[in-house]
């Protein structure tokens, strides 16, 4: 499923994991790049219930594409580096560093996607429990890869 | 002059084009000020300043309000599609837009045209359309981090969330990283690798590396790439050799990171301050 914008594929997977449907987020096969994009992997067997959920929601697909290749897979590995009183995670391209003793956000780093700034400027400052997720007010892939790193963090910071 | 285009973190800022300042750490452009945060407004603060050191015109800005959508970016494409051709900048530096595949084509079209271009500088999501569109080649610096690196290295990837993990992003690997990039024509004439160690190279291989001072909380501080970047376009907009002025950039943006006696907490504003001191010194 190829949507409008990086954000509404955030939206429409969230939408459809809370759903319990089987998706992935993955890159777009060459031939329907352009620039800052992801897409939505599904089971053409559920193709109906799928359409019908994001249209209910408001997040309907712009075009549903077969794909017989496989799809480029985004990152998956995490980098953890230990500054003492402070760990950095870093997923792809974006780093989050937390103090750990208060779960604060001190700092973002990496990435080149204009939402970057933006997230910084909202997150940094903030605890890791009550900061704005990426997921809601991140737009790209960069973002996307900085609620990678956020979601990694909590689950390390906030037991 | 240097020329320099990105986005800021803030949606209602429309395109501003004008001299840029600074005045109690904020960033002026056409009347407006702008904090300095981490980004392209991080870029432009390291680049007043080296240029009141140098003595140089202070840069000229293209700036919009972008936070993610791509409306800002989309509109700077379009003003810079119409009227790069009459630029006369030494030094012209791209930085924080929405990578659009389209719309990088339809402005290396125009400075194709173009009789004497500037100095061509990418980094950030400039940097990652370049590489995306093909058209890495054409620029004269590209200024990754190793991460990004890694996806300059990955002939496959569109954007450094797809760098796949057999690239590992690690500091060791950086001299293999750097040749893959130009193996497959996916790096400028020149990169900068800032990392543990800093490095220039070019197809040939590294040029010259700077690794002190060591400041590891550097690494977690957001904006240390963007100062580097604005530092080295400074220097070069100035007449001073590109390798020439990629070490002296190296080893300023190093010193100012030193100088601000960082930890993973410190906020680009206060390494950006201590930039004229590490400048001087590192010029001698």
């Amino acid at each position: 499923m190829v949507f409008e914008n990086t954000g509404e594929v955030i939206q429409a997977e969230g939408v459809l994991k809370r759903e319990g449907c089987e998706v992935r987020v993955m890159g777009p096969p060459p031939e329907i790049q352009s620039g800052c994009d992801l897409v939505i992997e599904f089971s053409l067997i559920e193709r109906l219930n799928i359409l019908r959920t994001l249209e209910k929601e408001g997040v309907p697909p712009l075009q549903m594409v077969p794909v017989t290749g496989p799809l480029l897979q985004p990152v998956d590995i995490f980098h953890i580096k230990d500054f003492g009183e402070y760990l950095m995670v870093r997923a792809a391209n974006m780093k989050l560093t937390v103090e750990k003793a208060t779960g604060m956000i001190v700092n973002v780093s990496g990435g080149g996607c204009p939402d970057v700034p933006y997230l910084a400027s909202a997150m940094v400052g903030q605890s890791l429990a009550d900061a704005p997720s990426p997921r809601k007010i991140g737009h790209t892939l960069c973002g996307y890869s900085l609620q990678l790193a956020y979601e990694e963090a909590r689950r390390r910071c906030l037991v | 002059m240097l020329g320099i285009a990105g986005t800021i973190p803030m949606e209602d800022v429309p395109l501003l084009t004008g001299r840029l300042t600074m005045a109690d750490g904020d960033i002026l452009i056409e009347g407006r000020r702008i904090p300095v945060n981490r980004g392209t407004s991080a870029l432009i603060g390291a680049a007043v300043k080296t240029s009141e050191v140098l003595g140089t015109p202070q840069p000229f800005g293209y700036i919009v309000g972008d936070i993610g959508r791509g409306v800002g970016s989309r509109h700077l494409y379009k003003h810079l599609v119409d009227t790069f051709a009459e630029f006369t900048f030494h030094t012209f530096t791209f930085h924080y837009l929405q990578p659009i595949v389209h719309w990088h084509n339809r402005l290396q079209q125009v400075i194709d045209g173009m009789g004497k271009r500037p100095v061509l500088i990418a980094d950030a999501g400039f940097m990652y359309v370049a590489k995306m569109s093909g058209h890495a080649p054409m620029y004269d610096l590209f200024t990754p981090d190793v991460g990004e690196l890694a996806f300059l290295a990955d002939e496959m990837a569109p954007h450094p969330f797809y760098t796949r993990g057999f690239i590992l992003h690690e500091e060791n690997r950086v001299p293999d990283l750097i040749a893959r990039a130009y193996e497959h024509n996916n790096a400028a004439r020149l990169l900068l690798v800032k990392g543990e160690k800093d490095r220039l190279a070019d197809r040939e291989g590294i040029l010259c590396e700077v690794d002190g001072p060591v400041e590891g909380a550097m690494e977690a501080i957001g904006g240390t790439g963007d100062t580097l970047t604005g530092i080295v376009s400074a220097l070069i907009c100035s007449g001073m050799d590109m390798n020439e002025a990629a070490v002296v950039a190296m080893k300023t943006n190093r010193r100012a990171g030193a100088y601000s006696r960082p930890t993973p907490a410190t906020q680009v504003i206060d390494i950006i301050r201590h930039i004229p001191r590490a400048l001087e010194d590192t010029l001698g």
